[in-house]
């Protein structure tokens, strides 16, 4: 269960979000600043991960026995930039069926437990993460229900089915871009926030349909990763103009949608996303903007927010270019609950839904 | 009118064409004043004549036909026009007066299929025997009345003719159906003809009579084995007047009713009582424990929607295993017409809940499903088992579970806000103050039931940091609230919180100012219906409860029944729209209120609650 959320901001500087620091990795202009910052963060990591520069990657486990194989695993998959953190879990879960010395089913499903726990706890603000372990239990778990005479046809078909669920998650926003097709015409003016890959997804099977449209993006600091998202769209050919965050309110009336991505889909309907998501769709309600979610339905989480600070709080360095005062507190929240009410449609490899529909899935799922 | 209206009718047996709500301008040719009871039948033709300049015109017996901006259009039967036989109660004048004006026109209809079968019981065909001729002459009279009069009259004739068409041609089909069903007792064929017509209309007062006669009966008809209509309409004389025969308490019906209510019940409070203690030892088909959670449901002794259902459960049980098969019947069918006559006296003390209505379903369904091999002690074994089970799981433990899922949103230096008493809510009070949780409540209160004092005692005496207020100070104290934790009597299936009475209020006020709302309820009180307003299901509690203002010498509102223009009314429930609400914490988690629906869905059809 989430812990409980009566911690008062102690005097040292709270952890870095392992999740944003990927993100971070992946995605974000190295600053020096930053480097200093992560260099001393990577030092808290498990010895395969190393700090910024994603060129040196460990080689995949061969023989993963113990229990630690899993983080392994883990971090060999979310190594690549275009795998979700979600789907590296799934795929190392995967790997633990696969790898696994289990006699019986309950051994099996105990090993798995074990695992996913693990992987949870190694970053418990990323809320991608455990929901799609605990999708996956699910998922995998159902199944070890059905008649087998013999383990080893019962654990192949787990592997099949840990696999198949990979896939399609990995498919899954191929999916998305399919659906999305619809609802971007020509003409029109799509304001994106941040570099989400979802809406990349979407938007390049946009451009490559020849449709005429153009792109205002945010610059999503404080990682900045609005300037790689317009850098990847300019590639594409398609017309990008590039806004500071304040400046939202301003351009929102030449906009005719709003596409972001979610971090993680909660039980009520609403996301949780970057910084800024929040911001930007209160501006689209108040002038009559839909807005768009384009998220897998391996993000749907059993979580229920009722209001911004009732999250597991998750920090990240930010980077003001000049050093901060001291006696002057920074808000390093890198996140940010979306109501339900402000969000038009979600846009998920399960179909486009609204967003009481989110609920509707995770009841039928879990319970 | 389509055949699935049920019909409504104000003031007795008569049948206005139009309804008046709120404040009207007399009209000075049309009569308005109470009528003496029906056997002086004679006695309206001379009032019919007499200007009623000055006469109250906000009295409930609104068959005047003065246009009002509410036409509620006129029903198409006439068996509700038969007013019910004269009865002592003052009340009653009021319910069966101006039978004779309005309903002339009725009456032919009356006559046209007052021939036929299934509208003739035997009880009713003498009254309407004397109305019609009472009427004979009045509709003379006021053929003759002044020109306002006629027009109406014609119009009402216009209109009686057609509903005389289309009587004539249900009864004919009628008749072809009572053909076929030969042999069956009267009431069996008032039955079917009944169900043909008015599918909406509760079928209370004819189902449990059906019910208490015949223990035969085709498959069909084992849905309606179900409770009676828990919202029988009592705004239609005729089933309340059978619903009266059948009564184990006698009650009288209360004067000055509000008009918008006229469908709820309402009676005079504290007559029952004394009249009941008294049967208490000669109560041959009531179990005693049953009687016994009647009576306190009646004093109010027993009240919220978890106390009462397990009282009833409880005694249920008891009275399972007290049962004995009755020799030529079926376990399972006359335990389950048993447990309906016990409802119908529950209903009469008090009108169910929702939580009480599923309990009873749930209760019928295992009586249905009990395998016919069992012996006598093992199925009633069996039930009671099962009724322990309910207790436990939907009741208990789901409880505990709304507990362990409501801790989490309990942050430390949190201002709770509660409303009135919900068992539930203090439960996770309770708990977080075992936690350590560091916490204060504001308890929110109203009169009359001023139900927050007992929940006050109880968490001050735990020492939880408390504070108390009234509902009218709502405004005033939510800008410090952090939270709003509300009970709730049902929640419908487009998420409406049905709940005591000034929580819409509550939520209304917290939404207002950006509180999230967390209204903690069971599972099992969920129910597949939807209201849209307080109005069309509610519960009429004593008007005379809110006269009494502790401290006040004088009682400026003494004799308020006598004066015709004052009705007071006090509603127990109310219904909070769902936009109102955050969160609902239920047992199988904490669900947004549009998956209501959903968990009705998907766990009523695997437990077979229906």
């Amino acid at each position: 269960m989430e812990p409980d959320a009566a911690q008062n901001p102690s005097p040292v500087p709270p952890p870095i979000s392992a999740y944003y620091q990927t993100r971070a990795e992946h995605h974000a202009v190295v600053s020096s600043d930053w480097l200093a910052h992560a260099a001393a963060a990577a030092a808290a990591f498990p010895p395969g991960a190393d700090a910024a520069d994603a060129a040196a990657l460990p080689p995949p486990p061969s023989s993963p026995g113990a229990g630690g194989g899993v983080i392994e695993e883990f971090n060999f998959w979310r190594r690549k930039p275009e795998a979700a953190e979600a789907v590296a879990a799934i795929m190392a879960l995967a790997a633990v069926i696969r790898s696994s010395r289990a006699t019986t089913m309950m051994e099996l499903e105990i090993e798995l437990k074990k695992a996913s726990d693990k992987l949870k706890s190694w970053d418990a603000t990323s809320i991608s993460l455990s929901a799609a372990c605990d999708l996956f239990m699910r998922f995998v778990t159902r199944t070890s229900h059905l008649e087998h005479e013999k383990f080893d046809a019962a654990k192949s078909r787990l592997i099949e089915r840990g696999e198949k669920f990979g896939e399609i998650s990995l498919k899954a926003r191929k999916t998305i871009a399919m659906l999305s097709q619809d609802f971007i015409y020509d003409g029109c003016t799509i304001l994106v926030h941040g570099y989400s890959r979802v809406v990349l997804e979407v938007l390049k099977l946009a451009a490559s349909n020849r449709k005429l449209f153009r792109v205002l993006c945010t610059e999503g600091r404080p990682d900045r990763t609005g300037l790689r998202m317009s850098n990847e769209l300019a590639a594409l050919g398609i017309p990008v103009k590039v806004l500071i965050d304040s400046a939202v309110a301003y351009s929102m009336d030449e906009v005719d949608m709003v596409f972001v991505g979610a971090d993680g889909v909660v039980e009520s309907g609403g996301i949780i996303n970057m910084m800024g998501t929040y911001q930007i769709a209160l501006v689209a309600y108040s002038m009559n903007k839909p807005v768009y979610v384009a998220a897998e339905s391996y993000k749907f989480a059993r979580l229920y927010p009722l209001d911004q600070k009732d999250m597991t709080p998750a920090h990240r360095p930010i980077d003001f270019g000049v050093p901060v005062p001291t006696g002057v507190e920074v808000e390093t929240s890198a996140r940010d609950y979306t109501p339900p009410q402000y969000l038009t449609l979600l846009l998920t490899d399960l179909g486009v839904l609204t967003p009481s529909v989110v609920s509707d899935e995770l009841i039928q799922l879990y319970l | 009118m389509d055949l699935r209206r049920p019909p409504r009718s104000s003031s007795g047996g008569v049948e206005p064409k139009i309804r008046q709500v709120g404040f009207f301008t007399p009209d000075a040719s049309a009569p308005s004043e109470p009528l003496p009871p029906a056997a002086a039948v004679p006695a309206p033709s001379a009032q019919l004549q007499r200007p009623v300049a000055g006469s109250p015109p906000a009295s409930d017996d609104l068959s005047t036909g003065r246009l009002s901006p509410v036409m509620i259009p006129p029903p198409r039967h006439a068996d509700h026009l038969a007013p019910g036989p004269p009865s002592p109660a003052a009340a009653d004048v009021v319910l069966a007066t101006s039978a004779p004006v309005r309903s002339s026109p009725r009456l032919d209809v009356a006559f046209e299929i007052g021939d036929d079968d299934s509208w003739s019981c035997a009880p009713y065909a003498v009254e309407l025997e004397e109305n019609k001729r009472g009427l004979a002459e009045v509709r003379n009279e006021g053929a003759s009345a002044s020109i306002p009069q006629k027009q109406k009259t014609s119009k009402a004739e216009r209109r009686a003719i057609q509903e005389a068409q289309r009587a004539a041609k249900t009864a004919a089909k009628e008749a072809d159906k009572s053909g076929k069903s030969a042999g069956a007792a009267m009431s069996k064929q008032a039955k079917p003809a009944k169900t043909a017509q008015k599918k909406d209309v509760p079928q209370a007062a004819s189902t449990v009579a059906s019910e208490k006669k015949a223990t035969e009966r085709p498959p069909e008809r084992e849905r309606k084995l179900d409770a009676p209509h828990p919202r029988m309409q009592f705004d239609d004389v005729h089933k309340v007047e059978k619903a009266k025969k059948r009564a184990v308490v006698n009650q009288s019906e209360a004067r000055n009713r509000v008009e918008l209510f006229r469908h709820l019940p309402q009676y005079v409070h504290g007559t029952q009582l004394p009249d009941l203690e008294s049967k208490f030892f000669q109560l041959e088909p009531m179990h005693p424990s049953v009687y016994k959670v009647g009576l306190q449901y009646l004093s109010g002794e027993v009240s919220g929607g978890n106390g009462r259902c397990i009282a009833m459960l409880l005694a249920f049980r008891e009275a399972i295993k007290d049962y004995t098969t009755p020799p030529n019947k079926t376990l399972s069918r006359d335990l389950t017409a048993k447990i309906s006559s016990y409802v119908s006296f529950l209903i009469e003390c008090r009108p169910l809940s929702i939580s009480m209505g599923n309990a009873i379903r749930f209760l019928k369904s295992r009586i249905a499903k009990l395998p016919h091999a069992l012996s006598e002690s093992e199925a009633k074994t069996s039930l009671q088992s099962d009724i322990g089970r309910f207790i436990n799981e939907k009741i208990v433990l789901a409880d505990k579970a709304i507990v362990s899922h409501a801790i989490t949103k309990v942050r430390d230096n949190d201002v709770l806000l509660t409303y009135g008493s919900s068992s539930v809510v203090e439960m996770i009070l309770d708990y977080a103050h075992e936690l350590g949780r560091n916490f204060r409540v504001v308890v929110v209160d109203s009169r009359p039931k001023l139900e927050g004092q007992a929940l006050l005692r109880r968490l001050v005496a735990k020492g939880i940091t408390c504070t108390y207020t009234h509902i009218n100070a709502i405004s005033y104290i939510m800008h410090e609230v952090t939270r709003v934790l509300l009970g709730a009597s049902s929640i419908l299936s487009n998420g409406t919180v049905y709940s005591r009475v000034g929580t819409a209020s509550v939520a209304m006020v917290a939404h207002a100012f950006g509180v999230p709302v967390l209204v903690c309820c069971e599972a099992y009180k969920f129910h597949e219906r939807v209201q849209l307003d307080s109005i069309c299901a509610n519960e009429l509690g004593d008007p005379d409860v809110i006269l009494k203002t502790p401290g006040k010498a004088e009682d400026h509102l003494k004799n308020w029944a006598d004066n015709a223009n004052l009705q007071l009314l006090n509603l127990t429930y109310d219904a909070t729209p769902p936009d109102y609400v955050s969160m609902i914490i239920t047992d199988y988690g904490m669900l947004p209120p549009t998956s209501v629906p959903v968990i009705v869905r998907e766990y009523r059809k695997e437990q077979l609650w229906i």
